[in-house]
């Protein structure tokens, strides 16, 4: 017995050595992360030379854990560069950023953002997907917080709130443009559409898609829809738009289900012409992906991580640096919150010792002004509705050989 | 033909949830545990094969033995710190311990491997063309099917005929009895998870190939979806699982072609709620009236 | 009483921590001394203490293994909300119309829990356990394609949005994927404690009863309990049911406490939850629903701001098995007895 258990024991010793040998490739970012704070605490601290230099709190919400992670931590890690950069600067105004986790669920996430009220915020930035962040811009608006949101797209997030705001595109917004683009280029006669009817996200922008489309006189000829970000098997819907003869397929899905799509479609030789919205950015960087099954892809994304400005190069370099992964359009739409929140916080007349519901007006009174622009990795001048809304004009990028050409 | 190609769509996605329930149904049938931490096992093995081929291009071959003897090993290290201690607690208690373990898991490979999903690059690529241009069936599908009526064999015929299978046998039926007659039913408890969880790496590598995305939540569904068809089969029988995989894929895939895409999961679980009360122990479940 | 009702006492220790604990938070909130994060859990540990003890009762004293009960409070919620938006010109009284809108979730949730008890009761033990969670997803499946809404041409409701056709002054009330949005949050505290102090009063007058004696009875051994001319469908129906509707009333309580909530919520996980609190504190202890639920919902939140963000669900995974582990250790158990010999006796003897 005492020889099983120490054979037991050292097997799962080397068990260990593996899962850490496993992880060589991504574990870079946990040994950065501690490192990362330290610097993002003492650059304060040490340039901190005159009284006049305010820090502003911002609580983040995003999940890092559960099934969405890897859109939370994207718009963690986006917005923690931002704020580095802000604070090297020497500016009038520093960031502080704290950010929790909302594991995705709406009553985790009126939690968290509790929990960021106890450590002090002015300002919310969050959350990442759009049931918490509805949930949390009702609470906001009654407290009076202003609250940007990286990446909840759905208009129930700003709808009778006038402290939210968006950094990314509405939902009926996209899918409406989504159709215009349609029309205008030619591209697909017979359009088919596979969406996430479990999802807030997927369906807004089909049913928008679907609906502008019958007025401008494109042609639908199958809609299918799967229930969750977990299903495996789309054979069936693809079928479905194959049977209907459809040349052309919008898929306003994720990447990962869109990867599986790509990759059974191929099998079954079917290969219509695939449209995708912004959720779509990421899939050229899933570790392992095979690029060639994205080559003609069209997708609508405010990001490129190709792109060759000086700012997108520099974040993307940081990024990688830290991260071992290439940031999507959560990471930059999670990097220009926090530019924007802070060139608004700059114009502020007075900020020093305003409370957080002051802030919320002059930051809602500015945001709404007509005046206030934002350049950022997403756009340029991009500027907000009164509705809460952004207004930046949509790019559709191509996919060729691995990369995105901007049509 | 549509019909075929949906036949074929059907066994195909079945034979994926048939070699995740075949664990699970031979851990139960055995241990008598709803091992709800099966599903993250899998999981684990479809990591080990994707770094054994990705970061060190190994061949498939060595990284499908790399995921099976890490997730026999892991499979062992769990029931030994976690099970073996609740051997004679409720069973409730070893459910709850399971889903810890569930959570340990996947919280582990996302501090590990990262949140972000990654592809994994099939053992086999293509498909073979029944029809040209309107049937084929993928090879990954064939291989697994394949998987499946070997395992299933094997297992039958290491239960039936061997030693350690009959002790098995034995630890099912009656616990105190098989001590009595010797046999050393911690070992052949813990045997039963070593294998059980080297058919979870199996099942992990060949989903993985089937659907190549992997995540550290990949496991989650599919474990369920497998406990789902163990049950419909009769869980604890070896050709129930074989049976209920495959016919749960069956109807799914019916269920998305015929009645509706959006309430497909709501179809597939009024199915096998029917089937249940026509047939109380699954399809090929032996009923066992209580005696006093 | 001569003979102090041992049960009835016990009862009544209950009913004494919910008040105490009650009372100190209040006292706390006047105070101002309970933060910001605390005070949004309150409402929401009281939705699962009443989820617990109302699993409790399905799994500790019936003893069925239900993995679906997050479907029977889905039902309450979205039941609830809908009934509170469309009462929220006809009852302008905040608390009446919480009232009604709990009352109505209970509905929702019996009527679940006889659709789902009659005909599945006739199941056993992990087969039973199957055709709940089926139950659950089916539940969650449809409430997701579902679209309610009301305008001046009355209630409308369709599976689709397309064929969801609201007049433009009308009020979605569930939009499927997007949930239930823009609901006014009724809920409060004081509501969250005189619910769960309602499910004591229910569960454990049905655990004392001549009911309950012959649930408990088919727990032990159905067979015996048959042969001395028990019914066996209405006592586990009755068991059942009970529990549903607890279930469906907190299910509404946590719908009005969210202005939006969505069917996802309800989802496997929540389940798996509840029976996680109800193991935890005991199977049968009512006692031990509560203070497992109340803990162990309020400790991944306590997890927060310890600096240990990436490892919190790492940590509340170990946490619980080693409660598991610990509770279930013959050596602590023999050791925690020699400490406090009186209460193993009186567990013999009870």
């Amino acid at each position: 017995m005492k020889k099983k258990n120490l054979a037991a024991l050292l097997m799962a010793g080397a068990m260990c050595f593996s899962l850490l040998a496993g992880c060589s490739s991504s574990g870079g970012q946990n040994s950065t992360a501690p490192s990362e704070a330290g610097t993002q605490e003492s650059k304060p601290a040490g340039d901190n030379q005159g009284s006049d230099v305010v820090t502003i709190k911002v609580g983040g919400i995003g999940p890092t854990t559960g099934n969405n992670a890897q859109y939370g931590t994207a718009t963690e890690w986006g917005a923690e560069i931002a704020v580095d950069e802000i604070n090297a600067q020497n500016g009038p105004i520093r960031l502080e950023l704290q950010y929790e986790d909302d594991t995705g669920v709406a009553d985790t996430a009126v939690s968290a953002y509790n929990s960021l009220k106890d450590w002090g915020a002015q300002v919310i930035y969050g959350c990442t997907t759009t049931a918490p962040c509805v949930a949390v811009a009702a609470e906001t608006f009654a407290d009076r917080y202003f609250q940007l949101t990286p990446s909840a797209s759905s208009p129930d997030v700003t709808a009778n709130k006038d402290n939210a705001f968006q950094m990314c595109f509405t939902d009926p917004g996209q899918g409406t443009a989504a159709a215009e683009y349609l029309k205008s280029s030619g591209l697909g006669t017979k359009i088919g559409v596979i969406y996430n009817n479990g999802d807030a996200y997927s369906t807004g922008i089909a049913d928008a898609f679907i609906a502008h489309a019958k007025e401008i006189g494109l042609e639908v000829v199958a809609t299918s829809t799967y229930p969750e970000d977990t299903t495996t098997d789309y054979t069936v819907q693809l079928n479905a738009c194959k049977d209907a003869g459809a040349d052309l397929v919008f898929l306003p899905i994720y990447y990962t289900p869109a990867s599986l799509i790509l990759a059974q479609a191929k099998q079954m030789n079917y290969a219509p012409i695939f449209f995708g919205g912004d959720g779509m950015d990421g899939m050229l960087d899933m570790d392992g992906f095979d690029k060639s099954l994205a080559e003609g892809l069209l997708l609508m994304t405010p990001f490129n991580a190709s792109g060759t400005d000086e700012r997108t190069k520099t974040f993307v370099e940081t990024y990688q640096a830290a991260h071992g992964i290439l940031p999507n359009q959560f990471a930059a739409d999670g990097y220009d919150c926090m530019y924007a929140i802070y060139e608004a916080c700059c114009q502020i007349d007075g900020i020093d010792g305003m409370d957080h519901a002051q802030l919320c007006d002059a930051l809602i009174a500015l945001f709404t002004g007509g005046d206030f622009s934002v350049d950022g990795l997403t756009g340029t001048g991009m500027k907000w509705l009164t509705t809460g809304e952004i207004s930046k004009a949509p790019v559709v990028v191509k996919v060729e050989n691995g990369g995105y050409v901007t049509q | 033909m549509s019909f075929l190609n949906n036949v074929i769509t059907g066994v195909s996605l079945g034979s994926i949830y048939a070699i995740i329930a075949l664990g699970y149904t031979m851990v139960y049938g055995i241990a008598k545990m709803l091992n709800f931490a099966h599903g993250d096992i899998i999981m684990v093995g479809a990591y080990m094969c994707f770094f054994a081929m990705g970061s060190f291009s190994l061949p498939p071959a060595a990284g499908v033995l790399l995921a099976v003897v890490v997730c026999t090993v892991l499979g062992i290290v769990i029931e030994r710190l976690a099970y073996k201690p609740l051997r004679s607690a409720p069973s409730l208690a070893v459910l709850i311990t399971a889903i810890g373990v569930s959570y340990l898991l996947q919280n582990s490979a996302q501090l590990l491997w990262g949140a972000d999903t990654k592809t994994f690059r099939p053992l086999v690529e293509g498909s073979l063309v029944l029809v040209p241009d309107q049937l084929s069936i993928s090879y990954v599908a064939v291989l697994s099917i394949a998987c499946c009526v070997v395992v299933m064999i094997a297992l039958t015929l290491f239960t039936g005929q061997t030693k350690m299978g009959k002790a098995m046998r034995a630890c099912s039926e009656d616990k105190a009895a098989a001590q009595l007659m010797g046999i050393d039913v911690n070992a052949t408890i813990s045997m039963t998870f070593a294998i059980g969880s080297a058919l979870a790496a199996v099942a992990g590598v060949l989903m993985c190939s089937a659907y190549p995305v992997l995540s550290p939540t990949t496991g989650s569904m599919p474990g369920i979806r497998a406990f789902t068809a163990a049950v419909f089969g009769g869980i604890g029988s070896v050709p129930g699982a074989l049976l209920g995989g495959i016919l749960l894929g069956v109807i799914e895939t019916f269920a998305k072609a015929y009645i509706s895409t959006a309430l497909s999961d709501a179809v597939v679980f009024a199915v096998l709620i029917i089937v249940l009360l026509v047939k109380p122990a699954g399809l090929m479940g032996k009923y066992v009236p209580e005696k006093v | 009483m001569k003979k102090i009702n041992k049960k009835s006492l016990n009862g009544f220790i209950n009913y004494g921590i919910v008040i105490a604990a009650f009372a100190v938070i209040q006292v706390l909130l006047g105070m101002g001394r309970l933060s910001n994060s605390l005070q949004s859990l309150l409402v929401p540990a009281c939705c699962y203490i009443v989820m617990a003890v109302s699993l409790n009762l399905t799994v500790g004293i019936l003893g069925e293994l239900s993995l679906g009960h997050a479907g029977f409070m889905s039902l309450g919620a979205f039941s609830g909300i809908t009934v509170s938006i469309l009462l929220q010109n006809a009852l302008p009284m905040a608390s009446a119309r919480l009232a009604v809108s709990m009352a109505v979730g209970a509905v929702a949730g019996a009527l679940g829990g006889a659709i789902v008890g009659v005909p599945v009761l006739r199941l056993q033990g992990d087969y039973l356990a199957i055709v709940t969670l089926a139950f659950g997803q089916i539940i969650k499946n449809i409430i997701m394609v579902l679209y309610v809404g009301v305008d001046e041409t009355g209630f409308h409701i369709a599976a689709s949005s397309e064929r969801f056709n609201l007049g433009s002054d009308g009020v979605a009330i569930i939009k499927g994927p997007m949930g239930a949005v823009g609901v006014t949050k009724l809920a409060s505290f004081t509501a969250g404690f005189v619910l769960i102090m309602i499910t004591l009063l229910v569960v454990q007058n049905l655990v004392n009863s001549r009911s309950g004696r012959a649930i408990m009875a088919l727990r032990d051994n159905r067979i015996a309990a048959e042969s001395v001319g028990i019914n066996v469908t209405k006592y586990k129906l009755m068991a059942f049911v009970t529990s549903a509707a607890l279930a469906g009333a907190a299910g509404a309580l946590w719908g009005l406490n969210y202005s939006s909530t969505v069917a996802s919520k309800f989802d496997f996980n929540t389940s798996i939850l509840v029976l996680v609190f109800v193991v935890l504190g005991g199977l049968g202890s009512i006692r031990g629903s509560i203070i497992a639920a109340a803990l162990l919902y309020v400790l991944p939140e306590m997890l927060r701001g310890l600096g240990l963000d990436d490892f919190r669900m790492l940590i509340y995974a170990i946490v619980l098995i080693l409660v598991m582990l610990a509770t279930n250790n013959d050596q602590l158990k023999a050791l925690v007895g020699r400490v406090i010999p009186k209460r193993k006796k009186v567990a013999a003897n009870g």
